[in-house]
């Protein structure tokens, strides 16, 4: 889904003026503004209320810095791991054949479908205290990466997928010919045309996990300076009635997912100019 | 590639046990444990005055917000495939805010600018409207977490189809309106499906801005995600699981219409 979204396409017909064009855009423009923007600028605004020396003591306090580094560190993590096993799970669900793939296929999404808090659940049930394997992560950090590694899963697989399906297999066919061995055919032929998807899927999952709360919220048991990220943090600042500490706080987490944002972008410009390439060489 | 039988099994293994062990089998767990008392009980617990009346406030938000965002998003999709205008590419990326920021963070927002301190906080409650701590205010928040859903699935469709159509039927004298439902819409129809299933999906499951903005009155602004949450805070954890398994099964039905949906729209591209 968002993988899709956040991709752009290469393809582009000519451009058609019409008078309504303009009315309707216009209005939607306006409605983004009131919806998402204004609400926006009222964080950033709120954040730097009581003047920049008040941000910065805000956002360096202990708390707040233990949580914004283990968040940043325990999101790249994710990234990495599902990067890994987002890859290879592509690969065995457009290169394997075998019964039930294509239930499996579709289970793929259920992260993004089932509610945040519905995931806490669904992994408290098997990891957490009373967990009828015997194995018990609530209140510790892995607790955390569970929780990022289960909501992000669909990235990496989702962005790798489309491209793994329209990969040319002649290389591979004349390479394993030539006598390459299976390792070398993936890490010289697969792989490289790969990297752009698996970046951009990678990117995708930390910055939602970045901002991730709900699947996180019951099984990390939030505690300061260990398992509390940045999201439960600015919650438990609003709760305490601070709000200019938590829109600093905010603000800077907002800037952290708008460069991964950009980031994202260029990755996926990135993969549509290598289509472009590859369609140029009549591949 | 051919690669050689040991190595695809063992890289089926690999990618299949990690798929069970995250995925498969907890939401296993959860259906088995809800159930493990029966099928009585978890009725009991689903039809609590509190439940039924979470139940309805989320499906009367998601019936609010779902049209808003599915008619701004067929309007947007439609200037950004069509149109040609200066801040373009600002707009665009101004669409996938609500993707990259944290739910929390947009749960803040909506108090700073509806809150009793916020920007129109105070005149609204003189006007007698409250936004936090009331149904408007989860509104807003599902509307600004679902916005992006609709633009996204229909822009790369409406690329996709061109406009020879439409600049056929503008010549021969349909107007604006009758290309629109006759040739647009049938065209896109699919993308748009996707989209709103999207969009449902994370109006009903939203917590966290939710959380926020809502107060959690049970029976007045308790959706189903914060009746989940509530149960298990109270150690109601039966309760709880069954309140769980009924929002993962509507997923479940999400789940599968997104399969339904999917080849059809791809059909379309």
């Amino acid at each position: 889904m968002s993988t899709t979204a956040l991709t752009p396409r290469p393809v582009r017909r000519r451009a058609a003026r019409s008078p309504s064009g303009a009315l309707g855009l216009g209005v939607a423009t306006l409605w983004l503004s009131i919806i998402v923007l204004l609400p926006l600028a009222a964080v950033v605004a709120k954040g730097l209320d009581g003047g920049t020396g008040t941000f910065w003591t805000a956002i360096t306090t202990k708390q707040s810095l233990a949580a914004l580094r283990f968040t940043v560190l325990v999101s790249l993590l994710t990234a990495v791991v599902n990067s890994f096993f987002g890859t290879m799970i592509a690969w065995v669900l457009v290169r394997d054949r075998f019964r039930g793939k294509r239930i499996i296929n579709a289970l793929i999404d259920l992260p993004f479908a089932l509610p945040t808090i519905v995931a806490g659940i669904v992994l408290l049930s098997l990891y957490g205290k009373g967990s009828p394997v015997g194995i018990s992560v609530s209140y510790t950090q892995s607790a955390v990466l569970l929780a990022f590694l289960f909501v992000t899963l669909p990235f990496v697989i989702r962005a790798v997928q489309p491209v793994l399906i329209e990969l040319d297999r002649e290389m591979e066919q004349a390479a394993i010919s030539l006598g390459a061995s299976n390792l070398t055919v993936f890490r010289r032929i697969v792989l490289p045309n790969l990297v752009p998807a698996i970046l951009s899927g990678a990117a995708l999952a930390f910055a939602r996990a970045i901002g991730e709360f709900g699947s996180v919220v019951l099984i990390s048991g939030n505690i300061p300076l260990h398992t509390q990220v940045s999201s439960v943090y600015i919650f438990n600042l609003i709760e305490s009635d601070a709000p200019i500490s938590a829109a600093a706080v905010a603000t800077v987490l907002m800037l952290v997912s708008l460069v991964v944002l950009l980031a994202i972008r260029g990755f996926g410009r990135w993969g549509a100019r290598y289509e472009r390439v590859l369609e140029r060489d009549g591949r | 590639m051919t690669v050689r039988r040991p190595w695809r099994l063992g890289l089926r293994f690999v990618a299949l046990g990690y798929l069970a062990l995250l995925l498969l089998i907890p939401v296993g767990v959860v259906f088995y444990r809800t159930f493990e008392h029966g099928f009585g009980a978890v009725w009991d617990s689903v039809s609590t005055p509190a439940a039924v009346s979470a139940f309805w406030l989320t499906i009367e938000v998601t019936a609010i917000a779902v049209p808003l965002n599915t008619i701004f998003g067929i309007v947007m999709a439609l200037a950004l495939a069509r149109g040609r205008f200066p801040g373009k590419g600002l707009l665009n990326a101004a669409i996938d805010l609500p993707f990259a920021i944290s739910p929390i963070v947009i749960g803040l927002s909506l108090v700073l600018v509806y809150g009793t301190t916020g920007w129109f906080g105070q005149d609204l409650a003189n006007a007698g409207i409250h936004v936090i701590f009331s149904v408007p205010g989860i509104v807003l928040a599902t509307i600004f977490v679902s916005l992006p859903f609709v633009v996204r699935e229909v822009t790369p469709v409406l690329r996709e189809v061109g406009n020879e159509q439409e600049q056929a039927a503008a010549t021969l004298g349909a107007n604006g309106w009758q290309t629109f439902w006759r040739i647009t819409l049938p065209a896109i129809r699919w993308g748009v499906a996707y989209g709103v299933v999207l969009s449902v999906a994370r109006a009903i499951g939203e917590f966290g801005a939710v959380s926020v903005v809502s107060g959690r009155i049970a029976g007045e602004t308790q959706t189903l995600t914060l009746l989940v949450d509530n149960r298990y805070g109270n150690f109601d954890i039966a309760g709880a699981y069954s309140a769980a398994t009924l929002l993962a099964l509507i997923a479940l039905v999400t789940l599968l219409a997104m399969t339904v949906i999917r080849p059809r729209r791809e059909e379309n591209e």
